[in-house]
């Protein structure tokens, strides 16, 4: 690999990879994010290159491993160009046909492309796939062009040019006066203006600066950046290069959470093709300006995410968060001016320098801009990332990307905002996807995080899982996140077994108004959301919790009870065998009954049952 | 313990302090766990003291003082996971292999952990041994795969 000397070099480069590539040359891509990886696209992937050397056609035919495409329900998805052709839900069975059929003889196999479940139409292009069409994919567009390892993927897709113009035709300032403009916030979750963290940090006294990528995704059901960092990196380190360029920095850091081996991976891959090629390093490009990125790796805790606790970690100490009274772009990584945003707010950078601010800003509301990624999971039907136009309202997401709620049962609720956020109900859905709209609504952005939930969850159930998660977390440097958010979930526990009195809900809200106006950092501010809000909104289910002591959700462990219906028991004993607390009684194709002073209401009966003679009830005092 | 095998592993990395994570990290991928010697030995490249090396050891959740033993499963407890019943798919684990989690047992076959998120939520639940990721899991899927796992045939 040859350094690419200058800006004049970078596009002799671009052009010479352009042609070497033909564009009809048939090419399998094989989605190959986490998700896909567990369900074996690793194996589909080699299955295909040994199928193409059998036919003695290995030149003729590409086969190529992307990043994630985002319909991870489906996943792996093999697309096959240049016709575009989508296949789900392939595997290794599927293989030799697809070589035969589709790429020696152009016809189309039925059963692996994608039926609506609703209209029962077939869908030959992903594009056209409803989950897709309504999306708009800026970030995520070249996740299904590129491979991830290859930085001649990226060149080829307009990459560097961006960094290139930015160096050579800008000026910091008017770099930070186009991010301004742009009306880019941050997407870690807060929502600050980029553009002016980006002013700060320059005009912050010291000539050592630092750029810091936030990629400690911590939170639980949000998997967007994971995405970009496996599928994209070259966007992140783009982003960050021209940042640094803006601010003033020559040292960069990507704080990279070690769940995520694969990003961890293919991050280091791409910092070293991007040193290979002279993209990142000294003297970038030949225009005098050094910058250089490692990675830091996170040790597995959630408060690290918050700004000045990542901070601290880099540096190799216990990453506890500190008062931000001093901003980190005035002292920050070792006391330095120090400019850290999240992967997705770096992937957006490139973009907005190549089409500029005034395309960025003419997307989204009055105060939300451009695009924003979400993890729509949960019980929803067409499950994986989706990239929206803030603005789209929550409604549309759910039903129209997502098809609605799973195995149709009845909506609840959506989680947006993780450990930090709330649960937005039903009548609230034709709800704005704007950082002002959804805070006001006692939930917020967060990192992307959307969890639907159906009328089998129960909220009170949902509260307390958060609850504890930020337990759990806390790191106990602050006495109202540490001691309070142990006093909620006691509380909360109470009602959760059958044990509480309904001033208990009382004291649960003036508690967690404390814990909320006290707490050192976001992650106690923030922690006492999910309570207040499923209390708002779902209030008569907490109350049923405390006064008939029941769950209307079925969920509560302690407040429900299995019983056997004995119509449609047919004594199979397949639960009595399973049950590990030995409560199911019966004779062999007699109808059987559960001990219920054994049962610990595990669900293991209920959810092995053939006959769905395990009924599941709360009954009013069953403590 | 081999010193030399630890000294080669901190000279990766510049002797500053922004190297302790990595370096501790690489060496319980060595070792699945962080001997004490090899902690001392760090203390005094990197001239930091101990007390400050074993708070950071005792405040990130990835290092462990103890051996792991031979398979390692983490359990997703994420929110989409916890809708779908992640709790459990933990509770059968920790049934079958009569530890809590956080344990080993006792013959090193197997740790159990939890982990907040694992980030392929659209599979949920989902549990995760050594570097393989399994999706939609439920009890049956947990007994079937302690049995392919465990050579002993003990699970």
């Amino acid at each position: 690999m040859k350094k690419i000397k200058n800006r004049e070099d970078l596009e002799r480069v671009r052009k010479r990879i352009v042609k070497k590539s033909d564009p009809n040359k048939p090419c399998i891509t094989i989605s190959s994010g986490t998700c896909c990886r567990a369900y074996g696209c690793q194996k589909v992937t080699k299955a295909f290159i040994t199928e193409i050397e059998k036919l003695g056609i290995r030149d003729k035919v590409e086969v190529k491993t992307t990043g994630c495409l985002g319909f991870c329900e489906r996943g792996p998805i093999v697309v096959i160009y240049p016709k575009g052709i989508y296949y789900q839900r392939v595997t290794i069975e599927d293989v030799s046909e697809i070589v035969t059929e589709t790429i020696l003889n152009g016809k189309i196999i039925d059963r692996l492309l994608y039926i609506d479940p609703v209209s029962g139409k077939k869908f030959v292009n992903g594009e056209e796939i409803s989950f897709y069409k309504k999306q708009m994919r800026v970030l995520l567009k070249n996740n299904w062009l590129i491979d991830p390892n290859k930085i001649e993927d990226y060149i080829i897709n307009c990459g560097y040019t961006a960094l290139s113009n930015a160096l050579f035709k800008m000026t910091p300032e008017q770099i930070i006066d186009t991010i301004k403009r742009s009306g880019l916030r941050g997407r870690g979750g807060a929502g600050f203006p980029t553009g002016v963290k980006w002013e700060n940090c320059r005009r912050a006294n010291g000539d050592l600066k630092f750029i810091v990528c936030n990629a400690d995704e911590g939170d639980p059901g949000a998997y967007m950046d994971r995405c970009i960092l496996e599928g994209n990196p070259h966007s992140i380190i783009e982003g960050m290069i021209i940042g640094a360029y803006a601010i003033g920095s020559h040292e960069g850091y990507i704080y990279v959470r070690h769940e995520y081996p694969l990003a961890v991976k293919n991050l280091k891959i791409a910092l070293n093709q991007a040193r290979e090629y002279g993209l990142l390093g000294n003297n970038i490009l030949n225009s005098g300006f050094d910058f250089n990125i490692k990675i830091s790796i996170g040790g597995g805790v959630f408060v690290c995410g918050e700004s000045t606790a990542l901070i601290t970690s880099i540096e190799g100490k216990i990453g506890e968060p500190r008062a931000k009274y001093i901003h980190t772009v005035e002292k920050g990584l070792w006391n330095k001016p120090t400019n850290l945003n999240n992967v997705e707010t770096w992937a957006n950078i490139p973009i907005i320098i190549n089409k500029g601010s005034k395309w960025f800003s003419a997307i989204g509301t009055e105060k939300s801009k451009g695009t924003k990624i979400f993890s729509l999971v949960g019980k929803i039907n067409n499950s994986g990332l989706v990239e929206v136009p803030m603005g789209i309202t929550l409604k549309e997401i759910v039903y129209e990307i997502g098809g609605g709620v799973l195995n149709g049962k009845k909506f609840k609720a959506i989680q947006t905002g993780g450990p930090s956020g709330g649960c937005i109900p039903e009548k609230l859905l034709g709800l704005p996807v704007d950082f002002e709209k959804l805070k006001e609504a006692g939930s917020m952005m967060g990192s992307g995080g959307m969890i639907v939930i159906d009328e089998e969850t129960c909220v009170v159930d949902l509260a307390k899982y958060f609850l504890n998660f930020i337990l759990d977390e806390s790191c106990g440097k602050c006495i109202p996140c540490r001691e309070g958010t142990g006093r909620l979930s006691e509380i909360v526990e109470r009602i959760t077994s059958g044990k509480a009195k309904i001033e208990d809900l009382e004291l649960l809200e003036e508690l967690s108004h404390v814990v909320k106006d006290f707490s050192l950092c976001g992650l106690g501010q923030t922690a006492p959301n999910p309570v207040l809000s499923t209390i708002n909104y779902f209030r008569d289910e907490w109350e049923t919790h405390i006064k008939n002591k029941t769950c209307p959700a079925l969920v509560c462990k302690e407040l429900i009870q299995y019983y056997v219906d004995n119509e449609k028991c047919t004594g199979c004993g397949v639960c009595k065998n399973l049950c590990p607390q030995k409560a199911i009684l019966g004779e062999l194709k007699n109808p059987h009954s559960i001990v219920q002073d054994r049962c610990i209401s595990c669900g293991i009966c209920h959810e092995n049952c053939k006959y769905n003679a395990i009924i599941l009830s709360s009954p009013r005092g069953k403590n | 313990m081999e010193l030399e095998k630890i000294d080669k592993i901190i000279e990766k990395y510049s002797s500053d302090s922004s190297s302790l994570t990595s370096i501790l990290s690489e060496i319980q991928a060595e070792y699945s766990f962080l001997p004490q010697d090899a902690l001392k030995r760090v203390a005094e490249k990197l001239e930091i003291p101990m007390t400050q090396l074993f708070g950071v050891v005792n405040f990130y959740k990835i290092f462990k003082l103890e051996p792991s033993g031979k398979h390692i499963i983490r359990v997703c407890l994420g929110t989409a996971c916890h809708v779908k019943g992640a709790h459990g798919i933990l509770e059968e684990f920790e049934r079958k292999l009569k530890i809590r989690v956080g344990e080993t047992t006792k013959d090193l076959a197997f740790t159990l952990e939890k982990v907040n998120c694992l980030g392929c939520c659209s599979l949920g639940p989902v549990a995760m041994v050594n570097d393989d990721y399994y999706g939609q899991m439920n009890t049956v899927k947990v007994n079937s795969l302690l049995k392919r796992l465990s050579s002993s045939g003990k699970y």
